[in-house]
């Protein structure tokens, strides 16, 4: 069972920002699915999963990186050459 | 060892840059540190949609260098995992590293502890993950602050030591960091002086107290500023009768203090999970090609045995690679001839000139430091006369100009001794007995301290030329003559 | 030196979520051939959305790796296909721009997540189109609009450039009228990549052969059971008569790990979309945050006001399984799951040849039919299993029920990709 208190964890945690309309939608509807995922309790078995590949990897070369123009192109602030962010200070 | 009631305990998380030349998931030079801001990246390293990372196989083999290196065990399987979180400087707000699965696990370190003596320090695990972007701050309280990201430094490969709390002071903590440095420059994985190469968190806590995590550490001696003051911190508080929170910190550099972090970020719930676009190791068999080259504590062996340096020497020597390999230069052409004055005058007076005018070996030419302690060993110049050669080739290189050699300081400066020129002593003597009839009457009456001050003199007038041995006996005998 | 083919379609079903007038293609297996891209993956110089506001105006500086094939092929890229919203969806109604209509009937959704792409070729706008199949959503809207549409054998097809949804589930695969341009397509995209570690060296150059004499197929009692229109089971059923009337036989069989297969799909891709989906804070690309704000805040504003609410809530759903103290309860478990549904196959693969059953178990819903996210999630329940497990899979039509197309779908062994085909093609031949 999930409380509204604990969807309003998650969405603090996922950084998805739910208003008070959403919160008892979204609880109940949690509820409900977190129900149905309940019977992997009766899933058995050990659980490695099993991989065919192992050790892909590349060789240490430089490949070209993207011009400045282009990696800033679609970023909505920019300054001097840096990417505009929200303070954490 | 018990520990004391109040011991200090110390673990540490060190985070170095693997010196490769491609980022550890894709193919941007990792040579960014005099280009301007996100000028080495790609759709890898910025995060765009739909990009994914390949591993750099020598991030791999530079890790398993140091985990064999570190006696540690490497793991028969292991995986990369997202640590998710936001922050603006982590390109995909997951940072791509190693959880359950780390490469190697167990291994320890030797260092000298503050009691002497070495002291295995237990490591916990090494893995491997990707440096994230960095941040600058910007703006003011009154007009609104934000943050500028440049991402070139995201995607750059880290390995991440964790050691066990086996520390049990800050010093011991710098010394483990040097003995970390010097192993990784060693094995030719990393590069101590490029900028920001290494980082440190470290947990710290006086015995029977809560543990206080320091981030934020970015440089040798910052490791052991930072620690002190924690200490010095966290004494006070038990002093007062008062609780050590259990908290993250960070470490203000440039004030040297620690600093609570806000609460909020202390919240953390990284959800790690395995990082599917990414597929297993199974590298523990590389581990028998790996040919470790000497390390450290081997190279200080041989110092003592080759070069016949005392352990101390030996220990400084070898304690940078750079300074190890420069020793060996000096005194290729003589190793017997060479070692035992080459070994003193780089281990001890070499280093502190440089430290002083905070200036790095490798402006020095090991020629001009065996030029010296030829001139030394030949009697040519005394002590005196060697620091002052010394320091005038460290200042000429400091103004950036090409330096004399020795022997021309030597000329050019009139240093040669004074050996045969006995008048000029002589001299000198007369002038100085003259010139201080107290010191002659406290001689006479049996006061030590007299012979010195004349010594003193006579080497001021004779600007440190006269050897010291020589010197001494002519002045007894010219006190004897008078009477003394 | 490259030529241009016009395309200005009277898009009167929303499939596109842009188009290019003048589309630029060369020579090759495709030369000429009109293509129409999903729009999750990356195009570049044209916008790539996801169907999502967040990216809205994103223009990739990079083309995904099956785009260069696609383009040294010959094929133009002619627009961009609208789509569930980072597909998440069955229905192609979680478009931030609209929902798309199924051609066959315009009240009906086209199916999803890659309705766009379905749509497109159905209506006859495009030959051939790519679309992206995380749980069916390559197989569902092909079953729906009555085309024919494969999710190849996990690895075949690189990700490279496909925008993440649930990485360890997803395919990029091809949709078209016909098997035959199915199999020609799959022909282009397929192949190793070094830029996509869990890609494989297995590249597919295969004629789709009608020839299915002695095939065994198994017929999983699932399949036909609880939640199954009986009417579309009865069309499917007759489909797969046809193929015994081609001298294949049919052997029953049971995936007893279906009962949780569902939980173990909506559990694993929740729980990847979730961190996948954690980079869109509008920093790099798409809407500016307040950056005076402190960046939880930020991210929050923006997140809240471009992501839609099925988006929102699988974020959340994955960030709650995610959480401290639940990653045994769900990841892990749905890991174990995974084992244990491949272990199934393994084990009726063994004995059968392929498997054969619907592709969905009902005709195309109606627009807004299913509100209810719990039971919009059990329409994916037969073409989740394939995707869990990693094989090859492919909807051909069938027949019809009210009207309305019906999918026969046929799972083959993990990188049988090309034996799928041949069963749907004899199907194909034999109706045709």
């Amino acid at each position: 069972m999930v409380t509204e208190k604990d969807v309003q964890h998650i969405a603090g945690l996922a950084d998805v920002g739910i208003d008070d309309k959403e919160l008892g939608t979204f609880t109940h509807q949690f509820n409900a699915i977190l129900e149905y995922f309940d019977i992997l309790d009766r899933v058995e078995g050990n659980g490695q999963a099993t991989r065919d590949l192992y050790n892909i990897l590349r060789e240490d070369e430089i490949e070209p990186s993207l011009p400045q123009e282009d990696v800033l192109r679609n970023a909505p602030a920019q300054e001097d050459g840096f990417i505009k962010a929200p303070r954490v200070m | 060892m018990a520990d004391a009631e109040d011991q200090v305990i110390v673990g540490l998380e060190v985070h170095c840059q693997l010196d490769t030349k491609s980022k550890l998931f894709c193919g941007c030079s990792t040579d960014y540190r005099s280009d301007g801001p996100n000028t080495h990246v790609c759709p890898i390293c910025l995060g765009l949609p739909g990009a994914m990372p390949s591993l750099n196989k020598r991030a791999i083999e530079y890790a398993m260098k140091v985990a064999k290196a570190l006696n540690c065990e490497v793991l028969n399987e292991s995986e990369f995992s997202r640590k998710n979180y936001f922050y603006p400087d982590l390109d995909k707000a997951y940072q791509i590293t190693q959880y359950d699965k780390p490469l190697a696990e167990g291994g320890y370190l030797e260092i000298e502890s503050d009691e002497g003596g070495e002291r295995k320090i237990r490591l916990t695990r090494i893995h491997v993950e990707e440096d994230p972007g960095r941040l600058v701050h910007m703006g003011n309280v009154e007009r609104g602050k934000y943050s500028l990201v440049d991402y070139n430094r995201a995607g750059i490969p880290l390995i991440e030591i964790v050691s066990e709390p086996d520390m049990r002071s800050p010093r011991e903590a710098r010394k483990f960091l040097n003995k970390l440095r010097a192993t990784l420059e060693y094995l030719s994985v990393f590069d101590s002086e490029k900028e920001g190469s290494l980082r440190v968190d470290a947990n710290i806590s006086i015995k029977g107290h809560e543990r206080v995590e320091v981030k934020n550490i970015t440089s040798y001696k910052g490791v052991e500023k930072a620690l002190l003051f924690e200490v010095t911190r966290q004494k006070n508080l038990i002093r007062r009768g008062q609780r050590i929170e259990r908290e993250t910190r960070h470490y203000l550099e440039a004030r040297g203090v620690t600093q609570s972090a806000r609460s909020k970020e202390q919240e953390h719930d990284y959800r790690y999970f395995p990082e599917p676009d990414l597929r297993p190791l199974r590298v523990r068999s590389w581990l028998d090609g790996i040919v470790l080259p000497e390390l450290p504590d081997a190279r200080r062996e041989r110092f003592m045995a080759e070069y016949g340096c005392s352990l101390n020497h030996a220990r400084t020597l070898t304690g940078e690679l750079k300074l190890a390999n420069f020793f060996e230069k000096v005194v290729a052409s003589d190793k017997p001839g060479l070692s035992p004055l080459a070994s003193t005058w780089i281990a001890d007076t070499l280093i502190g000139e440089l430290n002083y005018r905070d200036m790095s070996l490798d402006n020095v030419d090991p020629a001009a430091i065996t030029g010296l302690v030829l001139l030394l060993k030949a009697g040519t110049i005394t002590d005196k006369s060697g620091v002052e050669v010394l320091r005038v080739i460290l200042d000429q290189l400091l103004k950036g100009e090409m330096a004399e050699t020795p022997d021309a300081i030597v000329k050019r400066l009139n240093l040669a001794k004074t050996a045969g020129d006995t008048g000029a002593i002589t001299a000198a003597i007369e002038e100085a007995i003259n010139e201080n009839p107290k010191a002659l009457e406290d001689y006479r009456a049996g006061k030590g301290g007299a012979l010195n001050f004349l010594v003193g003199q006579v080497m001021k007038k004779t600007r440190g030329k006269a050897d010291p041995a020589e010197l001494n006996r002519m002045l007894a005998e010219a006190l004897k003559k008078r009477g003394a | 030196m490259a030529d241009e083919i016009s395309f200005s379609p009277d898009d009167k079903y929303n499939a596109f979520l842009a188009t290019c007038k003048r589309a630029p293609h060369g020579n090759g297996k495709l030369a000429g051939v009109a293509v129409a891209v999903k729009d999750n993956i990356t195009t570049k110089g044209i916008e790539t959305t996801c169907a999502s506001k967040i990216l809205k105006g994103y223009v990739p500086p990079y083309d995904a790796h099956v785009i260069g094939l696609l383009k040294a092929e010959g094929a133009a890229v002619v627009g961009k296909t609208n789509m569930d919203e980072f597909g998440m969806g069955t229905t192609t109604e979680n478009s931030a721009f609209g929902p798309t209509l199924n051609p066959c009937d315009t009240r009906r959704v086209p199916g999803g997540s890659s309705g766009g792409s379905a749509a497109a070729v159905a209506a006859g706008m495009v030959r051939m189109a790519l679309g992206s199949d995380t749980g069916g959503s390559i197989r569902c809207p092909a079953s729906f609009c009555g085309i024919v549409g494969l999710k190849p054998s996990y690895g075949r097809v690189s990700r490279y450039g496909l925008i993440a949804y649930s990485n360890s589930l997803e395919q990029i695969g091809p949709l078209g009228k016909t098997v035959t341009d199915v199999s020609a397509l799959m022909g282009v995209i397929a192949g190793h990549d070094r830029h996509d570690s869990t890609s494989l060296d297995k590249p597919y150059n295969h004629t789709p052969n009608a020839d299915i004499k002695g095939l065994k197929i198994g017929i999983p009692q699932e399949y036909f059971g609880k939640g199954v229109d009986p009417n579309v089971a009865d069309v499917v059923k007759k489909g797969i008569g046809r193929l015994e009337e081609l001298g294949a036989t049919t052997v029953p069989c049971s995936i007893p790990s279906m009962e949780y297969a569902l939980a173990a799909y909506y559990v694993t891709c929740t729980c990847e979309a979730s961190s996948n989906l954690a980079r869109f804070d509008g920093v790099r690309y798409g809407p500016a945050p307040d950056t005076k704000k402190s960046w939880h805040d930020a991210y929050q504003e923006v997140r809240s006001a471009a992501f839609g609410t099925e988006v929102r809530r699988r974020i959340m759903l994955g960030t709650f399984a995610l959480s401290s103290g639940y990653y045994g309860k769900y990841y892990a478990k749905a890991q174990v799951a995974r084992e244990n549904i491949k272990a199934d196959f393994n084990r009726i693969f063994a004995d059968v040849d392929v498997i054969a059953g619907p592709t969905m178990p009902t005709i195309a819903f109606r627009l807004k039919e299913k509100s209810d996210p719990l039971s919009m999630y059990l329409a994916d329940i037969l073409t989740v299993p394939a995707n869990l497990a990693g094989i090859p899979a492919i909807s051909v039509p069938c027949g019809k029920s009210e009207g309305m197309p019906v999918g026969l779908q046929i799972m083959g062994r993990m990188f049988e990709d090309e034996r799928v085909v041949d069963v749907a093609y004899a199907y194909e031949q034999a109706v045709n």
